[in-house]
């Protein structure tokens, strides 16, 4: 399913059953829920997976009590936060019996950075496919030029500058863009 | 939105990495996984001994069954069985 499809509109192709608008809104989110329970809220893999199962599988729910397709972002952070917070306070009524060591503690500043990079993750499906895999494989997968340049084909000596023209082009995205209005502040039923 | 530079975007692809892939399918596996949920669970309530086999070994008796044990119908069957 193509990038450019918004979220949106696969929420309001999951209402009406489509597995395969299911998948592409699980694929577009997957980073966003893995991120914020392992960066946000600091959270090991073991743990992280069942949140990261149990953020989908309430969204798989309760897609129909989301208000706007539109909302499906901050929605989708709410449950995860909440999650995490039942987890943390879980792990520590396993631990402990004092209650002031109940508070959750989550990086918002983690958690900014990561709703600024989904918006720049967003711009990048607006690039050539080219660029899109190339800035994915160099940041977000951390491979090396030779593993980039085997899987892509390319001479290794070419990729840096790849990447900057593609840095380049995501920038103008980006720039192009009308400013999103700030969501993770509003108000949403979960 | 802040003007970027080439390190803030860096930065910024580089602060979400892909989650693992497993993870990933079992997700998109919700809606299979729950359609057979559903019928595990009619065919538990109607059939107690299907029932009891499933909570003295959930993998083994949906493998027997014919069903592929997947992370989200496993997690779902536990909780419906948990009280039983």
């Amino acid at each position: 399913m193509s990038e450019t499809v918004s979220a949106a509109q696969l929420v309001a192709r999951c209402r009406d059953g489509d597995q395969e608008a299911w998948a592409a809104l699980v694929e577009r989110f997957s980073r966003y829920v893995y991120a914020i329970a392992t960066q946000g809220f600091r959270f090991r893999e073991h743990d992280a997976e069942d949140i990261f199962q149990e953020v989908f599988a309430k969204v798989y729910e309760r897609l129909d009590s989301l208000r706007s397709d539109e909302a499906i972002q901050p929605w989708i952070a709410q449950l995860t936060r909440r999650v995490c917070v039942d987890r943390l306070r879980a792990g520590s009524r396993e631990e402990t019996t004092d209650e002031t060591e109940l508070a959750a503690d989550p990086d918002e500043d983690a958690i900014a950075r990561i709703d600024e990079a989904l918006d720049v993750h967003d711009a990048m499906a607006g690039l050539p496919e080219n660029c899109r895999e190339i800035l994915d494989r160099f940041f977000a997968r951390d491979e090396t030029y030779r593993t980039i340049g085997e899987a892509l084909e390319l001479p290794a000596g070419t990729i840096a500058s790849r990447i900057s023209r593609c840095l380049v082009k995501l920038r103008d995205e980006l720039e192009g863009r009308k400013p999103v209005p700030a969501q993770s502040g509003g108000q949403v039923s979960v | 939105m802040s003007a970027f530079n080439e390190d803030r975007l860096a930065e910024l692809i580089g602060a979400l990495p892909p989650a693992p892939e497993a993870w990933v399918q079992a997700a998109q596996e919700l809606p299979v996984a729950r359609s057979q949920f559903d019928g595990i669970v009619a065919r538990a309530e109607a059939d107690a001994e299907f029932r009891r086999a499933l909570i003295a070994d959930l993998e083994a008796t949906l493998a027997q069954e014919g069903y592929e044990p997947q992370r989200p119908l496993l997690d779902a069957l536990r909780r419906r069985f948990a009280d039983s």
